[in-house]
């Protein structure tokens, strides 16, 4: 991976990328842990667990005004664009206390009042949505941002070209970041793929294609922080590709006989949350003292979240009919 | 022997059978299938037999046509029913209208098979019954089974079938166990089969339903009620002449289905009962379907919005009251 020059950041900025990895991996955690409980009904969820460093590089620099529209695997993305870990788990969990009162579930967790639009059961589904937020942004005439997350088997949906042309034809202020898990399911992107790189693509739109490693938090932040500037300056989109890797299988049922144990500890030597804790303590941003009380914090969050989803109440079904029109 | 198993018997029995037959999808290969079905196919028949796909559901669909036109015969996987949103215009403007168009200039023998229905908790874009729209659509054909035998036998036809087959599965199927069998196993298209015999009330279903309707019969027959449960296997063609045979004898008509009640399944079979049937029937023939609102994640949401054993029941005891 090509070592991205980074401009330094803040210290605070430091630590809550360190905080906000930390609070994605602990949520994930929790999610699993209750899914192997029986305590999550339906699907099994998709666990960000590993991506971390993409949510945090990306979402924590958003505004709160600015949009974002998931995947399936969104979990770690709606909680840094602002959404609460409690009302997210029992959502999950399909009680009434969730976002979506236990309609929804772990695959339409969303917040429009957060700006998180949506994620989705539907592969390659959100980006022409968030094409619409870009038009909207457009036709307001504000300088939102819409971030578009999708997945390297996303990238094979027509939904990816209709909506790439769309947003770069129009100067949309829409940033388009694929999160290359090398996988899709079971299937290895080099197995489906045109081009070795989903960021190959972004000359035949002549938008910046920017490969980052999804690894490492600040080079996110930097290949962020420059899309989000051309967006907002009405420059058009750019397509954002974080090498990555989720360490779950695609959900919890997937023993994932297409990939290596060998392959599976090698991503993790190169894990986001320790590697950067690492970094900032050699920094000397934080102390060891004051990473074990940032990754106590953010378990005490998920801890909370499971507590608030566990004792909350099932919808009613005498309410079942609630929310069809409005 | 398990509805997967003998789903992924008739594959295997028809892509030896036939060099022309050939299986594409997502994650269908290596890893033999989301919902396991095609296991070990991959490796016995090779990857120019077993294709894996991006999930690029239009490609797929439309592939499927563009291998018919030029002599294949090919068997496509949507991972779920949910998703043929992605691909409908192949499906429906293509697929479905091609023959017709063209005046009989070519055959259509592809097969789309796919597997829906909800009771896991899956939510609104993973657990729908969506075979209505394909009904409504002409130039395709709908089959729906019940059990293990029936599953293999009406794949291994549709995959024979010179016409466009849309195959449905059910996701809670794929566990249960039936005979099916021995040796070549064929069951033709458009043939209803009786479930069960009975005298005072017939109820025409398909797929899970069947199970549902099995045990609602038992209950009615405690309390004196013989239905008669006649599983229609395919919707198209539909076999009405066992259908209305059955109406004939009992006089009563209730349709399950797990898909929505408007426009659903349910309302062709009762209009078409009422119009063939009218001087036969004692009463107004009912329906029992998913309630009209997206399937909620919550359990006792998903309960209260999919037919359960109860609404069977209690749509049968106003029947015959
Ligand atoms: C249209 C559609 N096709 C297939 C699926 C089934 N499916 C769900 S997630 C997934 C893999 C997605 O891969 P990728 O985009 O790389 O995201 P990742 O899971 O790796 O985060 C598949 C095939 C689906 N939900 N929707
Ligand atoms: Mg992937």
């Amino acid at each position: 991976m090509p070592d991205m020059t980074v401009p330094p950041l803040p210290p605070e900025t430091m630590r809550a990328l360190l905080q906000g990895m930390m609070r994605v991996r602990a949520f994930e955690e929790a999610v699993h842990d209750l899914y192997q409980r029986k305590l999550l009904p339906g699907m099994s969820p998709h666990l960000s667990a590993g991506q971390e460093a993409v949510a945090a590089g990306v979402c924590l620099q958003l505004r709160p005004d600015d949009y974002m529209v998931t995947t399936h695997r969104g979990h770690g993305h709606s909680l840094l664009k602002g959404m609460d870990a409690q009302r997210m788990m029992a959502e999950l969990c399909s009680k009434e206390t969730g976002y979506c009162h236990g309609r929804g579930g772990t695959m339409h967790i969303a917040s429009p009042e957060v700006g998180c639009l949506g994620a989705n059961g539907i592969v390659g589904a959100g980006l022409p949505i968030a094409v619409g937020a870009g038009l909207s942004i457009q036709y307001r005439g504000t300088d939102q941002v819409c971030v578009a997350f999708f997945g390297d088997g996303a990238s094979n949906q027509g939904t990816f070209h209709e909506s790439v042309n769309l947003a770069t034809a129009r100067k949309l202020p829409v940033v388009f970041v694929c999160e290359n898990n090398i996988y899709a399911l079971s299937t290895n992107f080099a197995r489906t793929g045109a081009t070795p790189n989903v960021v190959d693509r972004a000359r035949g739109y002549d938008i910046p294609g920017v490969t980052v490693d999804g690894m490492a938090v600040e080079g996110v932040y930097a290949a962020t922080t420059t899309a989000l500037e051309r967006a907002r300056s009405g420059q058009g989109p750019t397509l954002i590709e974080a090498k990555t890797y989720r360490y779950y299988g695609h959900g919890a049922s997937d023993h994932r006989p297409y990939r290596t144990k060998e392959e599976e500890a090698q991503w993790r030597c190169s894990d986001a949350i320790q590697c950067y804790g690492d970094l900032l303590i050699e920094r000397g941003v934080a102390t060891a003292a004051e990473r074990d009380d940032l990754s106590a914090r953010a378990a005490a969050e998920a801890q909370a979240a499971v507590d608030f989803a566990v004792s909350s109440p099932d919808p009613d079904p005498a309410r079942v009919g609630d929310y069809v029109f409005a | 022997m398990t509805y997967r198993d003998a789903i992924n018997a008739a594959l295997a029995e028809e892509l030896e059978r036939d060099e022309r037959v050939f299986l594409l999808g997502e994650d269908v290969g290596l890893f033999g299938g989301a919902m396991a079905v095609t296991k070990g196919l991959y490796e016995r028949f090779g990857e120019r037999r077993v294709q894996d796909m991006p999930i690029s559901e239009s490609a797929i669909v439309g592939g499927t046509l563009g291998a018919v036109l030029t002599g294949l015969r090919p068997v496509a996987e949507i991972m779920f029913i949910d998703f043929v949103g992605v691909c409908m215009d192949q499906i429906v403007n293509q697929i479905a209208k091609v023959r017709y168009m063209l005046g009989g200039q070519v055959e259509v023998p592809l097969v789309i098979r796919t597997q829906g229905g909800g009771g896991k908790s899956y939510a609104a874009q993973h657990s729908q019954s969506l075979e209505a729209w394909f009904m409504h659509t002409p130039g395709l054909k709908v089959v729906i089974p019940s059990t293990p035998a029936d599953a293999k036998g009406l794949l291994k036809s549709a995959i024979r079938d010179n016409n466009p087959v849309l195959f449905i599965e059910h996701k809670l199927l794929y566990n249960e166990k039936g005979e099916v069998p021995e040796g070549e196993h064929l069951v033709p298209l458009g043939q209803a089969r009786v479930v069960r015999e009975g005298s005072g009330l017939t109820i025409a279903t398909y797929s899970r339903m069947v199970g549902l309707v099995q045990q609602a019969a038992e209950g009615l027959a405690a309390e004196g009620t013989e239905v008669e449960i006649v599983d229609l296997r395919t919707l198209t063609p539909l076999d009405e002449e066992t259908m209305f045979a059955s109406v004939r004898k009992t006089g009563r008509f209730l349709a399950v289905e797990e898909g929505h009640l408007t426009a659903g399944v349910g309302a062709e079979l009762v209009a078409r009962v009422t119009k063939n049937c009218f001087d036969y029937l004692d009463g107004p023939p009912e329906r029992v379907a998913a309630q009209d609102r997206p399937i909620p994640c919550a359990p006792a949401l998903e309960k209260a919005t999919l037919p359960q054993v109860e609404d069977i029941l209690t749509a049968a005891r106003a029947l015959v009251g």
